[in-house]
């Protein structure tokens, strides 16, 4: 279980709340967060399912580290923060 | 074949947005602002139904695909073109859509069809007005794609797409860097067109049909088997349905360029946009011109009056040039903001504005 919040830049595009979602892994509990929200999907992840070159996934405080597999292992009281990279344009 | 009244209405793609012009009067004017602040990448308004398509390049969030039923009033985002896992190899590495580069209507007698033309070089097709795509493999998967690379951008990209009216499944395509390329029978095979040369390659490989960079291919309406490409070495004109490419050398100032325009009813009838060759890409001696033929390239005329002739540095890139249904209203935008149109078939042109954001494309309607 882990909090999902995104940043306000995604707001302006996609309808994006901050969701308590179920899982033990990032990608479990993206997939989850996606089911509720299928329009948020290809804002973060390219067609392949990794994170997007200009988007960064922050675990608490520090950076995920398997952006193509999300395999990064959550605990009950995580939060994942998405953001938009300042690489971005 | 009488022509099209003058188009009333002209959408500009640009870094920041979508802009609608009402061109209803002789000077077009700003009438609303789309997606503010998204780089708009190609638009599309169907002539078949009147619906709007605007392509989105969001920096963070990649490319985004709206569509808007009136006329820009309400926009819904619909699927986005989108790479299958399989399509990755060597040649692409991760294949994944970079960019959405140019939108065309289907045949009318293919209602819903849509084409999409993308970075890596991948062409997509829809047959329910956007809802859902998939990559046309027949040429994703030609031998031919192996060789294909980037031509301004870091990977090839698939710019032009023109629909043959005189039947559905007949169209031609364009590809930087990977040549111009025709199919009959609706895309399950493709033919490469042959008469292009590459000065950018080894002695031995100019010919090579399949990596020209033909930066602009479009077709006649009204005699469609007539195509004019402006190619990064020069201007080639086809009068065999995009079979062979016969090269025009009587353009004045500069061959080089970007955008080109066809006369919707008369095939001999063409606009281009000179640059100063390749490495430097500003109009020449900083004199903004529009060259035009009306003889198939025999003779050119070049048309200084309305545009800057000291101190400019405009480019105007593949989509920044287009003529409406009539042939007499002709609209031009650049990399540094400014427009200018013809009401008069490119004898003058006006100033519109100075105060854009770099425009991708502009679009009569």
């Amino acid at each position: 279980m882990a909090t999902v919040v995104f940043a306000k830049a995604f707001r302006r595009h996609v309808e994006c709340p901050d969701e308590l979602v179920t899982g033990s892994s990032l990608r479990e509990v993206m997939e989850g967060y996606f089911v509720m929200h299928p329009g948020t999907r290809s804002y973060v992840l390219d067609e392949l399912g990794a994170v997007r070159k200009h988007v960064t996934v922050f675990l608490n405080s520090n950076q995920i580290s398997d952006r193509r597999h999300l395999t990064d292992a959550l605990g009950p009281n995580d939060t994942v923060h998405v953001f938009q990279a300042l690489s971005g344009g | 074949m009488l022509a099209a009244s003058p188009a009333t209405t002209l959408l500009v793609g640009t870094r920041k947005g979508l802009f609608d012009f009402d061109a209803s009067g002789t000077t077009p004017h700003i009438r609303a602002l789309h997606f503010a602040g998204a780089p708009c990448s190609a638009v599309l308004a169907d002539p078949r139904d009147g619906t709007w398509y605007a392509a989105l390049d969001h920096g963070h969030f990649g490319c985004k695909l709206h569509r808007s039923d009136d006329r820009g009033a309400t926009w819904q985002e619909v699927a986005t073109p989108a790479y299958p896992a399989d399509a990755s190899d060597d040649a692409s590495g991760d294949a994944t859509t970079q960019l959405l580069w140019c939108l065309e209507a289907g045949h009318p007698e293919q209602p819903g069809t849509l084409w999409c033309g993308t970075i890596p070089g991948g062409l997509f097709r829809s047959d329910d007005r956007g809802e859902s795509w998939s990559l046309v493999r027949s040429l994703w998967d030609r031998p031919e794609r192996k060789e294909w690379f980037g031509g301004g951008f870091d990977l090839p990209g698939l710019h032009s797409i023109s629909v043959d009216p005189r039947g559905p499944g007949r169209m031609a395509i364009g590809v930087s860097c990977g040549g111009a390329w025709r199919t009959t029978d609706d895309g399950a095979t493709w033919e490469l067109s042959t008469g292009m040369s590459a000065d950018f390659m080894p002695p031995d490989r100019q010919l090579d049909d399949a990596i020209q960079d033909p930066h602009r291919v479009v077709r006649c309406s009204t005699d469609p088997d007539v195509l004019w490409t402006q190619h990064h070495n020069g201007i080639f004109r086809s009068t065999d349905d995009c079979r062979t490419w016969q090269r025009i050398e009587t353009a004045p100032v500069s061959s080089f360029g970007f955008a080109l325009a066809v006369h919707p009813t008369d095939g001999d009838t063409a606009w281009f946009v000179p640059a100063e060759v390749d490495e430097v890409r500003i109009p020449v001696d900083g004199r903004m011109i529009v060259n035009r033929t009306s003889d198939g390239g025999a003779t050119f005329t070049t048309t200084r009056d309305g545009l800057p002739q000291q101190h400019a540095y405009h480019l105007v890139y593949r989509h920044g040039l287009d003529v409406d249904g009539s042939g007499q209203r002709l609209a031009m935008a650049s990399t540094t903001g400014s427009m200018w149109c013809s009401n008069d078939g490119g004898e003058q042109f006006q100033s519109i504005t100075d105060h854009l954001p770099p425009v991708a494309c502009v679009r009569w309607c």
